[in-house]
């Protein structure tokens, strides 16, 4: 049995492995203090290079110069410490440098607490460093999950020339579940790197940079950049549908949040209310393609650990057609199921 | 079984984050869906810690325990905090040995086991989570005994394996001493 009984913080460190990720950097914070600790522990086993660095921003930038020597390469934090971050982050975009930030949420703003939160929706999908540049985003739900995208992401992040975020939080970053760890979907092969600044000796020099002084070279790079958004957008959409054939009042969650709203459409469900579930597993790009034919749905409850982030969100994706609704909590705190059904039936979620 | 909820919690360093994990491991070898869930925050040695244990037959939706079916407890402030939480018809395992207040509640299965003086009678102070866990294994059946001694076999690491033995006869005691 290939099974293994892991944190979901682990369960990054050893997609990462797999996927051939030989290089990791990084600054402690709770509660993803599991992923430094398991690249310290499990590196030197296979020639890998761990840095605890001395600070948030000297990690990313170490990450920012790994990613141009063609290194496949992560950094991880929690809330606090990505908004640190953010200014590399923002410099890897531009210079189109492949590499995976993991950031297992805790509640904010500020220091904010250690208990898990979703709060940082909107610094992940819509920016969060300066200029017009995107991450893919991906929300896990499970720890198999979480180890399933943390492969993914490296060859998305290869591919695109992008860097890709796992965006879990404090709760599925500590919590085990059994992993399947062969038999997967390898989708994690490298891929060649001619653009890598690896010495020029019997080649044209080459150049990673962000600096354009002249106005229609950086257009340039705006105009790449969003054809390439785009195309990531048609292709990589990913969302997971529960109990949707029929349902007329549509439950929407990512992550942490979304296990309970499963469970809460079973409930609902008990008691004759034709409840679904519509989970992006892309934040960004948003699955504005689960939205498009929503015929029968006349309510949407939008559930997050956060004050409402991903609603507008899914107001664009249903063009304003249907109501959409908040249910959240914030601080580290968890909706209960209870309470979602509570709210659908509120709203005029009525048995069939 | 659909699915079993289960809180284990004590002081850190009673062990109750490994009788936890012990359970979802075996959970997992019986080809179960298992969760398992630490208390994390401020905790330090000799603080309260917790954490919760889900084994079920189909995947687990929500992996929150609100209301579980099976708590056990290793000193007065875990008591106090979830016997108001076991469904009732529950069963509350309790430390005697450490435990010194009564539960309130009549509608729970109550197991008042001296797991700490059974311990340092099989000479080991620290095997009194095991001594509850195997009269967890006794009462509930939640996995099997063959099972909880695959993962002893497959968790503990090689300079450890000497108390194999010990933890062997600690199950074997808590499972014949169930009140």
């Amino acid at each position: 049995m290939s099974k293994k009984l892991l944190k979901g913080n682990e369960a990054i460190g050893e997609a990462a492995i797999k996927a051939n990720c030989r290089y990791y950097f990084g600054y402690p914070i709770t509660p993803q203090n599991e992923i430094p600790e398991f690249f310290a522990k499990e590196f030197p086993r296979v020639g890998g290079v761990f840095i605890q660095a001395e600070s948030e921003i000297a990690a990313i930038n170490m990450v920012y110069g790994a990613a141009a020597a063609g290194a496949r390469v992560m950094t991880s934090s929690s809330s606090p410490g990505i908004s640190l971050k953010m200014e590399g982050i923002s410099y890897i975009a531009a210079a189109e440098l492949p590499c995976v930030i993991a950031n297992i949420m805790r509640g904010g703003p500020g220091l904010g607490g250690i208990q898990p939160a979703q709060s940082d929706y909107f610094q992940a999908t819509k920016g969060g460093g300066h200029g017009d540049y995107r991450m893919i985003v991906f929300s896990p739900a499970s720890v198999q999950e979480l180890y399933n995208l943390t492969k993914k992401a490296f060859y998305l992040a290869d591919y695109y020339r992008i860097p890709v975020m796992i965006l879990g939080d404090g709760f599925l970053g500590q919590m085990m579940e059994s992993v399947e760890m062969d038999g997967q979907n390898d989708t994690c092969e490298p891929i060649p790197k001619p653009w890598a600044i690896t010495g020029c000796r019997g080649r044209e020099k080459q150049y990673i940079n962000t600096l354009y002084l002249v106005p229609e070279e950086l257009a340039e790079l705006n105009d790449r950049l969003q054809e390439k958004y785009r195309q990531i957008k048609n292709s990589e959409q990913a969302y997971e549908e529960y109990y949707m054939e029929d349902a007329d009042f549509v439950l929407v969650s990512f992550g942490i949040a979304a296990r309970i709203c499963k469970e809460a459409v079973d409930l609902a469900r008990d008691k004759g209310i034709r409840a679904g579930l519509i989970r992006p597993i892309t934040l960004w790009p948003f699955p504005e393609k689960a939205f498009a034919d929503l015929t029968r749905a006349k309510n949407i409850l939008n559930v997050e650990m956060n004050a409402g982030q991903m609603v507008e969100d899914v107001k664009l994706a249903v063009s304003c057609k249907i109501p959409v609704h908040f249910y959240g909590c914030t601080g580290g705190l968890l909706p209960s199921s209870k309470e979602i059904v509570n709210r659908i039936e509120m709203l005029g979620g009525t048995p069939k | 079984m659909e699915r079993s909820d289960m809180v284990i919690s004590g002081f850190g360093g009673q062990g109750v984050l490994f009788v936890g994990f012990l359970l979802a491991y075996a959970g997992m070898l019986e080809g179960n869906y298992v969760c398992w869930i630490p208390s994390y925050g401020v905790e330090m040695r000799g603080g309260t810690a917790h954490c919760f244990v889900t084994i079920a037959n189909k995947e687990v939706s929500s992996p929150i325990v609100d209301r579980p079916s099976v708590v056990m407890v290793f000193n007065n402030p875990s008591l106090e905090k979830f016997e108001t939480a076991v469904t009732p018809g529950g069963h509350l395992f309790i430390n005697s040995s450490l435990v010194d207040i009564e539960p309130k509640r009549s509608d729970l299965i109550v197991h008042r086991i001296p797991a700490s003086d059974y311990a340092n009678e099989l000479g080991n102070s620290k095997v009194a989570n095991i001594i509850l866990l195997g009269a967890l294994i006794q009462a509930t059946e939640v996995v099997s005994i063959d099972n909880i001694y695959l993962a002893l076999q497959e968790i503990l690491p090689e300079k450890k394996k000497k108390m194999l033995p010990l933890n062997y006869e600690a199950l074997k005691f808590g499972m014949s001493n169930l009140v």
